[in-house]
This record gives structure tokens, sequence and C-alpha cells, in this order.
């Protein structure tokens, strides 16, 4: 039990271990804000292309839905180590050397698919009558989208939303694997100097009191959102 | 005006959904100013028609003329005819997520181009006719159903519209919220405005129309004043339907 305690949370490995986790995870706050931003804009152009009425646009539907069905399946962890295949060719700037690109990349990748998901359920649960109501006033397809139904579309799919930004948020701990030197590396590091895992552990606590505030925040928004729709039901 | 000198000319309009044919051989013509009622069993087609005529639905045979204009021929730009012809549905369809102002002023603002002031301030004084100029800044789920259908109503006039397409406006509503809203349509037929209406209110369908068209299984059966239609129609049917609306207790 001493030796577990020991190996986890000894004090002086705490106050030892905790400027250089920090250092590492400035790194994994800058993958997530940086991704998370690009996830956002492409995910919601990805459901608006999934959702494109007519025959004409079918193949940018088919594109969008192969898409999705590619980057939703495929372990994030092969995602990584691809990009990085990829970028050691040299192509459009890259290289085994544009670390923090080949991270944001492949977290844009795998999490663009998993929000075009929840962005194209946001956009089908908006009512068609309500499409329908804009267009009859004169407004065109984009106007429609634009100002009647994205803007309901994504009101109710914030909860969600911000599901998806924790699990990115916690899926920045494994860019480690292409080389990023962020919170787990500097654990790594600590843990292989003086054979104690308290880093770890600090680590770990980085992550949780990120990932708290957004939690709450989440079900804060569910619960309003619950309150609101009873007082309508009267 | 159209070569036969109607605001609205249907000639025969067929609409299929699938092998389904809702609308068969429709012929119907309004004059400019005058007020058309359609009656007829749910599902006889109504609100079909109503929307052919917004280009909602794209008709399979015939040809519509509105203004003068062939509207269901090519080269049409639909969301300049929409500006030119409201329509209101049985529920409300008001945008929630929008001040009612602001379901008044999106269409004159984005379609029509017209600055925000401007499309507030007509916006404000169409609000003001209904008596609801102090709702808004409120959200539609605040407002009773009568008022929300008048909100509708004024948002489908904001735009000018020559035309008013209504479809059974008042079924959605409370029996006590019907006669605000009849009110409001009443005074837009004193003003004017061209409307076809399809309606279930008969003594509202007789007191307003010039003409009432009694729809059956996608077909006008039986079409004349409202003296003629309500109160001695010539068709079996007819007779049938009105007697079971009757028994509704709604004539
Ligand atoms: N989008 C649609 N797809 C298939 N059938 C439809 C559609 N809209 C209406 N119909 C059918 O067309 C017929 C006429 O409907 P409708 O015009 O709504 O009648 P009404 O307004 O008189 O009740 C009905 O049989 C209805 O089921
Ligand atoms: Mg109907």
């Amino acid at each position: 039990m001493g030796q577990f305690l020991h190996t986890f949370f000894s004090p002086l490995d705490f106050l030892r271990a905790t400027p250089q986790i920090w250092n590492g995870f400035q790194v994994n706050l800058e993958v997530m804000v940086v991704a998370e931003a690009f996830v956002l804009v492409l995910a919601l152009l990805l459901a608006i292309v999934r959702g494109l009425p007519g025959r004409a646009a079918a193949p940018l539907r088919g594109a969008a839905i192969l898409y999705t069905d590619i980057f939703r399946g495929t372990p994030l962890v092969l995602v990584l180590y691809i990009v990085l295949g990829f970028a050691t060719l040299n192509y459009v700037g890259l290289s085994a050397e544009t670390l923090f690109t080949n991270a944001v990349i492949a977290l844009t990748l795998v999490y663009t698919a998993y929000v075009t998901e929840v962005y194209r359920a946001g956009i089908e649960s908006v009512h068609p009558s309500q499409r329908m109501a804009a267009r009859s006033l004169g407004l065109s397809y984009w106007q429609s989208l634009r100002y009647v139904v994205l803007p309901q579309a994504i009101r109710r799919v914030v909860p969600p939303l911000l599901n998806d930004f924790i699990g990115l948020q916690k899926d920045t701990a494994l860019i480690s694997i292409i080389g990023v030197t962020e919170s787990v590396t500097q654990a790594n590091i600590y843990s292989s100097n003086y054979f104690n895992y308290a880093g770890h552990t600090v680590a770990a606590v980085f992550f949780i009191f990120l990932t708290i505030p957004l939690a709450r925040f989440t079900d804060h928004i569910i619960r309003q959102r619950e309150r609101r729709e009873r007082a309508q039901a009267f | 005006m159209s070569a036969n000198g109607h605001f609205v000319s249907l000639q025969s309009v067929t609409k299929r959904f699938g092998d389904l044919e809702v609308l068969h051989d429709i012929n119907l013509d309004v004059a400019e100013h005058n007020v058309v009622c359609l009656i007829g069993a749910s599902g006889s087609g109504k609100s079909t028609l109503l929307r052919c005529i917004n280009l909602l639905e794209q008709i399979d045979g015939g040809s519509i003329v509105v203004d003068g204009q062939t509207i269901t021929g090519t080269k049409v730009d639909v969301n300049q005819l929409r500006q030119k012809i409201g329509i209101v549905f049985q529920a409300y369809n008001l945008f929630p997520h929008m001040t009612v102002l602001q379901n008044v002023t999106l269409a004159p603002r984005k379609a029509l181009g017209i600055s925000r002031a401007k499309a507030e301030s007509h916006a404000r004084a169409l609000l003001r006719q209904i008596g609801l100029e102090e709702k808004a800044h409120e959200f539609p789920d605040r407002l009773s159903g009568g008022q929300q259908q008048r909100v509708a109503i004024v948002r489908a006039l904001a735009t000018g519209p020559k035309l008013m397409l209504l479809d059974e406006i008042t079924s959605a509503l409370d029996p006590q919220l019907i006669g605000e809203v009849l009110e409001l349509v009443r005074e837009l037929a004193k003003s004017g405005m061209t409307m076809i209406i399809a309606t279930h209110e008969m003594s509202f369908a007789r007191e307003v129309a010039n003409k009432v068209c009694f729809l059956d299984a996608g077909v006008i059966h039986e079409e004349g004043t409202p003296e003629e239609i309500l109160s001695a129609p010539r068709e079996e049917r007819t007779r049938q339907f009105l007697a079971r609306v009757l028994e509704g207790g709604r004539l």
C-alpha cells in the first residue's frame, strides 16, 4: 500500500513534476482549441452538403457519407500514424517535423466525422414546415437554411457538441505517439527519470479539471432546455 | 390581369404524388379583389391546390397564371413570385427562435433587401393595426394561438403580396380564438385583397366569399355563389358534405 501511494501520490514528486507536466499540457490545450475550431466549421459544411437536395448533388452527398463512414470507423491511433506517414512524403509543406500541424490534421479528420453527424441530426430535427414557411415567404434555399434552419438546429445540438468537445480534449493525449511533446510525453519523461508515476497523476488531474466545467455546463444547458420545454407544454 | 381577365387562373391542373392523383383537371378563375373559398373533406386536395399556386408543389399537368404571368412555365423566379403570393398555414409555422418583429421583418429584409429600419417601422405599423405592437419583442411561444396566427398573417403580408392563400388557418385554434383571426381576414377582404381560402367555417365563407368551390377527391365537384353552394347545392355529394359539417356543429 505504501509502495502504491508513493508511486502515484508522492507529494514531493507532485511538486517536482507539475511544472513540466503543465508545460506539456499547454500543448494539449493549443491542439484542442485549434482542432476544435476547424472541426466546428468543416463539420457544419459537410452536414450542409449531406442535406443538399436534388439529383445533381448526389455525388457530393455520397462523398460526404463516404467521408464520415471512413473516419468514424478508423481508430484515431491509426489516423495519427497515417497522417504521419503522409507527412513524411513532404507534400503541401508537411513533414515529420510539423508535429503540431500533423496532430491537428488527424484530430480534425476524425472529429469532423463525428460532429457532422451531430449537426445533421440537428438539421433533421427542425420540422420541414419551418423550411417550407421560409421558402413560402420568398427566401431562397440558402437564406432559409441560414436564417431559419441552422439557428434552430445548432441550438439543439449544443449539448452533444460539448460532449464531443470533451472527447476531443481527452484524445489530445494520444498525439504523443506521433512525437508531439505534450503532457503524457512529459509524464513519461518524468517517470523514466525518477521511477515514479506521480507525473501521470498530475496529467490526469489537469484533464479532469478541464473536463469538469464543460460537463457541468453541458448538464446546465440540458436542464435549462428541459425546463423551458416543460414550461411550453402548458 | 391574365388574358381571360382573371387575376388567378388555373387551367386543367393535375397533380400526382407517385401513383396517387391528388388534383384532377382543376379549372379555377379568381377575379382581382375577389375571395374564393375552397370547401371539402379532409384529403380532398385543398392544401395541395394552394401549395401548387405558391409553387411549393410542382404540378404535373395544366398551367397556372397569376397576375398575367404563367407561373408554371420555365424561367420563373420562384422567390420573387412567392413575395407576391402570401400563404398562411393551419399550424402558423412562426419561427420559434425569432421574436415577433424578427419573424415579420425577415423576408422584407433578406428577400426584398429592405433596410432594417424601414422593415421594422413597416412591421410595427402592421402589428399596430392588429393590436399586437406591444408583443413585437416577444417570442412566439409567449403568444396565444390566435395571436400567433395573426402574426403569421402579418408576416405573409409584410412582403406586399397581391394574393393571399389561407389554408384552414383557424382549424388548430380553440373556438374562442377563431373570431379574432376571422376578423382580420374579413378586414383583408374589405381592403380588396384577392384571396383563396380553404376553410371549414361555412358561415364565414358565406359572408366573405364571392365564390365557393366544393372539392371532392381532387375534383371541383361544384362551384357557385355562397348562396348556391351552401344553401341550395345541386350535387348529392355537396349536400352530404354540408350535412356532415352541419352535424359537426359548424354551420
Ligand atoms: N407530400 C405528399 N405526399 C404524398 N401524398 C400527399 C402529400 N401531400 C398530400 N398528399 C395526399 O394528397 C391528398 C390531398 O391532401 P391535401 O391536399 O392535404 O387535402 P386537404 O388539404 O383537402 O385535407 C391526400 O390524400 C393526401 O394524403
Ligand atoms: Mg389541408
